[in-house]
């Protein structure tokens, strides 16, 4: 009870709760100023981009450390939003998952916005072992499958963390692809697959 | 013999040259081993290609066509005023002195009451002093394959009089180090459709996008290798690109909307970066992947 309405508070004013010392808040402040002032619109990136949502404010407010209990109220809010595939069925073809793991495209000011999104998973994580050129901004899938297993629990883990990363760790690097609308139910399942079909190279 | 070169460059730029965006197949031999150890060190046949030619290319870099292009232009009355920038704009030591000036830059300068990166300070005074239209400079800040704008060759010019000087922003002015601390929150703000702010690429250790290593900004290391080679010849298309355009490409890469040119987020965001690199060797203009 206390903890919701504290929380309501902390969502309502971000500002006056999670801020650590003045003089950071007020450097803070100044840099959002500067971020609305020195920006113009290109391609299919507007300025609406450089708004914050309720969850990068608490990100960008909290040193990406937001205290548990709102970071726990505020998973739960994302993986609330999570949609299931109508069917139940939460793993495509891993064939076609590879193509979107490699794909990088999407939602710059270069890219035609007509074009489907990429994963960018590659850029980020180490997938299949015969893709050599990988980053390392997250860790290691390779064997995910194998290590973790693929039951439905497992399934609808993997389905859920790639729809929105932030349902299991509030400030986490990883973008959420469903909730961004950069990739659909369909995209996600095919890199369900990938990840843990027995069959994929993953997992050999 | 120079000319030659760059053809080389561009040539070898079509096999070089990558971006996140755009995922790059490396051939397979070289990379073979890397599978079973995904080591930091690890590098794609095109990094080593790319570095077998940096070596070869030492003693003719391609920028100093550049820096003479813009010695010559820093040197010559221009613009609707008819005045040169070696008789009429200071960078920091003096009118028209530029020994020295690009590694102490950012700098807080009161003419302009402005804290200024050594591309805005020389567009400041092209337009302050030569007459010449903002608008119009910032139209086409940045080189392509057709063009190259004034303003990078002038850049490269003034950064070429700082080679091998030790990086010196003048942190402790006040307004530089708030400029610093406000470029600080920039660095860290996330926004945009995948959350990302530079520090989700560039705010930790060895890290890399795909074989790109990541420099981590906050480190003295990591900003410098951020510093080093910029104003830089891109292999990549063949073209002289500067830190403005580096900012640029990176916020684009962010999926954030584009920054203005010479404008106060990127002058702030240089002045976070460089200053982080303060006491260490500037080498010059160079070459770029
Ligand atoms: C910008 C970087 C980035 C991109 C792009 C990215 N990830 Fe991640 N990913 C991370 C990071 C960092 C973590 C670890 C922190 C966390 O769990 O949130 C992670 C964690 C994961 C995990 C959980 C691993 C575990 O042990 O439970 C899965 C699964 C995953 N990513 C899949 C993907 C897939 C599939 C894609 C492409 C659609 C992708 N990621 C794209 C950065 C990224
Ligand atoms: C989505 C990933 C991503 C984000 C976000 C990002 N960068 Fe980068 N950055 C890269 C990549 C990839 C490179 C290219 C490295 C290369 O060319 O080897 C790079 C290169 C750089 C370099 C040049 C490094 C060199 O070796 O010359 C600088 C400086 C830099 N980034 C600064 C920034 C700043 C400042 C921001 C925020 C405005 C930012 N980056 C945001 C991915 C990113």
């Amino acid at each position: 009870m206390i903890k919701n309405i504290l929380l309501a508070a902390a969502m309502a004013t971000p500002l006056m709760m999670a801020q650590p010392a003045a003089a950071d808040g007020d450097h803070r402040a100044r840099a959002i100023a500067v971020i609305k002032k020195d920006f113009q619109p290109r391609g299919q990136a507007g300025l609406d981009r450089l708004a914050e949502d309720g969850l990068q404010a608490v990100c960008n407010r909290t040193g990406n450390k937001p205290p548990d209990y709102i970071a726990k109220q505020m998973q739960a809010d994302q993986l609330a939003g999570v949609k299931y595939p109508a069917d139940g069925k939460l793993m495509g073809d891993w064939k076609e998952g590879e193509k979107i793991a490699q794909s990088g495209r999407g939602f710059t000011w270069t890219d035609n916005p007509g074009l489907p999104v990429g994963g960018n998973c590659y850029n980020c994580h180490r997938i299949a072992p015969n893709e050599t050129s990988f980053g390392t901004v997250g860790p290691s899938l390779y064997q995910f499958g194998k290590i973790r297993g693929n039951t439905p629990d497992m399934q609808k883990y993997a389905y859920s963390k790639i729809w929105n990363a932030k349902a299991f760790n509030l400030c986490s690097e990883m973008p959420r692809f469903g909730h961004a609308g950069a990739l659909n139910e369909q995209q996600i399942k095919h890199l369900v697959a990938l990840l843990l079909d027995p069959e994929s190279p993953v997992n050999k | 013999m120079k000319q030659n070169l760059i053809g080389a460059l561009c040539a070898l730029a079509v096999m070089g040259g990558a971006f996140a965006q755009a995922p790059k197949k490396p051939s397979a031999k070289p990379v073979a081993k890397a599978a079973a150890a995904p080591a930091a060190e690890v590098k794609d046949a095109a990094t080593l290609e790319f570095e077998k030619f940096r070596a070869e290319m030492e003693d003719s870099n391609p920028a100093e066509l550049f820096e003479a292009k813009g010695q010559e232009q820093w040197n010559s009355r221009r613009g609707p005023k008819n005045v040169s920038l070696a008789e009429s704009c200071a960078l920091g030591q003096g009118v028209g002195k530029v020994e020295g000036a690009y590694v102490k830059m950012p700098r807080y300068f009161a003419d302009a009451d402005a804290v200024m990166d050594a591309e805005r300070r020389i567009v400041w005074c092209m337009v302050e002093k030569q007459g010449f239209k903002f608008d119009d400079i910032a139209s086409k800040p940045f080189a392509n394959e057709t063009f190259t704008p004034d303003i990078t060759n002038l850049v490269t010019y003034v950064a070429g009089h700082s080679r091998n000087m030790k990086i010196a922003v003048p942190l402790n002015d006040p307004k530089v180090r708030d400029a610093y601390e406000v470029g600080k929150e920039i660095a860290a703000y996330r926004a945009g459709p995948y959350d990302f702010s530079c520090n989700t690429c560039h705010g930790a250790d060895g890290k890399r996008i795909r074989m790109q290593n990541l420099p981590n900004l906050s480190t003295p290391k990591g900003a410098m290798s951020g510093v080093q080679g910029w104003p830089g010849y891109r292999m990549t298309g063949g073209v002289m690109l500067t830190h403005q355009w580096r900012m640029g490409d990176c916020f684009r890469q962010q999926r954030f909307p584009q920054p203005k040119y010479a404008s106060d987020a990127v002058a702030y965001l240089l002045t976070y970066m460089i200053g982080n690199a303060n006491g260490q060797v500037y080498k010059g203009p160079g070459i770029k992947r």
